[in-house]
């Protein structure tokens, strides 16, 4: 075996390793990542689909927000960004409530729908606005509700990195 | 002046596709008038292209909300230096400053190259012209910082309280820095390409670019984690989300591009693997800034709604396939001109270096666009989270720092079985010696001991060649320690300053490591009350409530607690964390209350509080952690720029090595200042 064959085969097993890998943890990781729409859809086509843990991306329905004192759970109701559905459910979180948490704001959460319907929520990102132009002298502006954020980091708790 | 700004940007419009055509046309028909009128268009793109820039900034400091970006990202109340910051803070006023920085980096590389590189120029100067045309476009079509509103508010919206921060003021510049720098490389390379000159001149002309781009890069990639955990309050500093991958493969491909550069210089091999890495890292950029500029990730409608989707999925393609078929007639151009010589010799080391940065990046990108490709194939978006990112990382990224480690102390072409034990008898003592120390110490987790293992390897290695060299030049010119270790790190710049930059990354490894005994705890304090937690190192802390207060500030209503805090029974200072309400100038509230976090920094481990709410009048929530060595990452970061700029610090060329192959074991190179006699 020469050299250069060495090589390919040692080449070969590291990108074999890096492939093996990522195949194996997408399918170990991987979730849904549905609107409240499809959810439902999803519900109404196969009911055990709520064992799934999935990410559910909506916006929060205005005046739904109810916080615990010292904000440390939360309970609002979500439906689709856009208005295409009647879709809505219930979601529950317990944690620290990230500071762009607020009225009609658009949130991806992380959990499971309980035997209720009620979404129990492990994970919730509030997104920073600054995507959703709704700019003054359009109507439904509201003061503060875009930001400028540049770079859109969801903000919230996340699991911390362990690399 | 405003007026003037929106103007030079249309004009700067027409003097980019002004320079693209007549370069192209001078290097076609090899006209000296075309191509010199080609650069002088560059230089007056820049002009226009500043003039823009200050036209927008003009609008910033003199308030003029009917400009729609004003009113969007400013307030009449904003502190003077965010004002300034503000340029970059929406998407078309970053869009702009990426077209200033590229206008500027052209006209350097044209002013540099004007008598150098001749046959290269035109094509060079021609291809940035082409991304300029294409940035201006996208900015006057499609996001236009310009754009006037139907009417005028009397106070703009201000800025995003966690912008409002020093670190995200010069976080974007830096990352742009680095991108943008990208394209220079792939302006030589599309030019080395199409004239057919693929030997090592055009490699020699972009070498200090390249380090530049990942000098930057790497500044902003390590003040954007230090804005996520001072900012961001979630405890942490790398939550894999897309707007941090997008860089990281982007510095991933420059790392590797830098060292297989190496091979290709000595011994003009990996040719054909050089032109992809530089292609790749700046279509890596440019997806990049698609990517944290459009929220195509996130949002399952956005791509649609987002104006600069298009333009940008066309570009990035139509680059992607232009660049694919000029790769694909070159091919025989590139043939390696020696062949790989042993399995034990550096060419090797640096080769699986290259393939385990390639294959990080390559599962960081497939991770990133994982929803995106799901959704295109099987019509749901189906996500991977951070565990993913790290059950295929720490394998991959051990095996790195192993080859940090292993690359310098093997020779080029073939290490004698000698050279062998003779080099790593040190190292890996000093790697066992580290393992053996922490496990002495009570610490069992597999993947932290080995990376320590790993960590103490590559140090021990960089310890070993700087102690070699530096005893060297002792015994050679009777120099002292420091004297010889100064004059050798100064004569050997790309190699001790690379060395550096291997310690700074042994440091973060060393971070990442040992952030996985982090300890976090919820607590909840009356004033007056006490919490008791030990830390991952074995101290007892306490934490004492001072209480609440509230007060006003600048342009924001400030609520407060403090915690007095003592270690192991000594007193240390109160830790504060604040939420923060801003204000307009009519004193209502703009955005959501913020949080700062309070933070007592060691060497060891940071204390990390974030304050959550309250609960009736004097009861305060809080999230506590203890957070190890992240100062680690904050030096490790600074340590590897610091290496970064040893070696891109312009040295004398007295003594450039001609050819390919000089053969030179690891230790006898440190002789070379001495001149041909050393060997």
């Amino acid at each position: 075996m020469n050299t250069r064959s060495k090589f390919l085969l040692g080449g070969l097993l590291i990108l074999g390793t890096a492939s093996f890998l990522a195949a194996k943890s997408t399918a170990a990781t991987a979730q849904f990542y549905l609107t409240p729409h499809e959810l439902a859809e999803r519900l109404k086509a196969d009911d055990s689909f709520r064992d799934n843990g999935m990410k559910v991306g909506g916006r929060v329905v205005p005046g739904t927000i109810v916080k615990s004192a010292g904000n440390k759970e939360v309970r609002f109701v979500m439906r689709d960004t856009m208005p295409n559905s009647d879709a809505r459910f219930t979601v529950v979180y317990k944690g620290i409530i990230p500071d762009t948490f607020t009225d009609s704001v658009d949130v991806v959460v992380e959990g499971r729908l309980d035997a209720g319907n009620t979404f129990q929520a492990t994970v919730l990102l509030a997104k920073c606005a600054s995507r959703y132009e709704n700019a003054p002298g359009k109507p439904g502006y509201k003061p503060g509700t875009e930001g400028g954020h540049p770079t859109d980091v969801p903000k919230g708790p996340s699991p911390a990195p362990q690399t | 002046m405003i007026l003037l700004g929106e103007l030079s940007l249309w004009v700067s419009l027409l003097m980019a596709i002004w320079m693209t055509t007549v370069s192209y046309a001078g290097g076609a028909t090899r006209r000296g008038e075309l191509v010199q009128s080609g650069q002088r268009a560059t230089y007056a793109t820049l002009f226009f292209v500043i003039m823009a820039s200050i036209g927008l900034w003009t609008a910033l400091f003199s308030h003029d909300f009917s400009l729609k970006f004003v009113a969007s990202y400013t307030s009449a109340n904003l502190p003077k230096v965010y004002l300034f910051s503000a340029f970059w803070a929406g998407q078309s006023g970053s869009l702009l400053f990426w077209c200033l920085i590229l206008a500027v980096y052209s006209a350097i590389a044209v002013y540099a190259n004007r008598t150098r590189n001749r046959e290269l120029m035109p094509w060079v100067t021609g291809t940035l012209g082409v991304i300029l045309i294409f940035f201006i476009g996208t900015i006057l079509f499609a996001a236009n910082p310009y754009e006037r509103m139907e009417w005028v508010p009397p106070d703009g919206r201000g800025m995003n309280p966690q912008l409002q921060n020093p670190g995200m003021a010069i976080h974007p510049p830096m990352l742009y820095l680095g991108w943008v720098g990208t394209a220079i490389p792939f302006a030589f390379a599309i030019g080395a390409l199409v004239t057919r000159r693929l030997d090592t001149e055009w490699l020699a002309a972009i070498r200090r670019w390249s380090l530049i781009s990942w000098f930057f890069l790497t500044i902003g990639l390590v003040l954007g984690m230090w804005w996520a955990y001072v900012e961001l309050g979630w405890g942490g500093y790398w939550a894999w989300d897309p707007v941090e991958n997008a860089p990281l493969t982007s510095w991933l491909c420059q790392t590797a591009f830098l060292h297989s550069i190496m091979i290709q210089e000595k011994r003009g091999m990996l040719r054909k693997w050089n032109v992809t890495l530089v292609i790749a890292a700046f279509l890596l950029s440019i997806l990049g800034t698609f990517l944290t500029r459009s929220g195509v990730i996130e949002s399952v409608h956005s791509f649609a709604q987002s104006p600069i989707g298009n333009y940008f999925s066309t570009f990035l393609i139509l680059i992607f396939v232009l660049t694919t078929i000029l790769v694909m007639t070159r091919l025989k151009d590139m043939e390696a001109k020696a062949q790989l010589e042993s399995m034990v010799s550096r060419e090797a080391a640096f080769l699986y270096n290259n393939l385990v940065l390639v294959g990080i990046a390559f599962s960081v990108l497939w991770g990133t666009l994982f929803p995106i490709i799901s959704e295109a194939v099987r019509g749901t978006k189906i996500t991977v989270g951070p565990p993913f990112f790290n059950s295929v990382n720490v394998p991959l990224g051990l095996g790195l720092l192993a080859l940090t480690g292993i690359g310098p102390l093997i020779a080029w072409r073939r290490a004698s079985i000698e050279n062998v034990r003779r080099q790593f008898v040190f190292p890996i003592a000093s790697g066992l010696a580290t393992g053996g120390i922490l496990m002495a110490f009570g610490m069992r987790a597999f993947s932290p001991i080995v990376a320590y293992i790993l960590v103490g390897f590559v140090v021990g290695t960089i310890a070993q060649e700087f102690f070699k060299g530096t005893r060297a030049r002792m015994r050679m010119y009777a120099e002292n320690v420091v004297l010889a270790s100064l004059r050798l790190i100064g004569n050997n710049r790309r190699r001790y300053g690379g060395y550096i930059v291997h310690l700074g990354v042994a440091m973060i490894f060393a971070a990442f490591a040992g952030f996985a005994f982090k300890k976090e705890f919820d607590i909840s304090l009356k004033s007056g009350e006490v919490f008791r937690a030990t830390d991952p190192f074995g101290h007892k802390w306490t934490f004492t409530s001072q209480g609440v207060s509230e007060y006003k500030r600048l342009n924001r209503y400030v609520t407060a607690v403090g915690l007095a805090v003592t270690r192991d029974g000594k007193p240390m200072q109160v830790l504060t964390s604040e939420k923060r309400q801003h204000v307009d100038s009519n004193d209502q509230p703009t955005f959501e209350p913020s949080t700062e976090v309070g933070l007592y920094e060691t060497t060891m481990q940071d204390v990390y509080l974030v304050f959550s709410g309250m609960i009736g009048p004097d009861q305060a929530e809080m999230r506590l952690s203890f957070n190890p060595l992240v100062w680690w990452v904050w030096y490790g970061g600074m340590v590897m720029a610091i290496g970064g700029l040893i070696v891109m610090w312009p040295q004398a060329e007295k003594k450039r090595q001609g050819g390919y192959v000089t053969v030179l074991t690891p230790g006898a190179e440190t002789l070379a200042p001495a001149g041909a006699g050393a060997q």
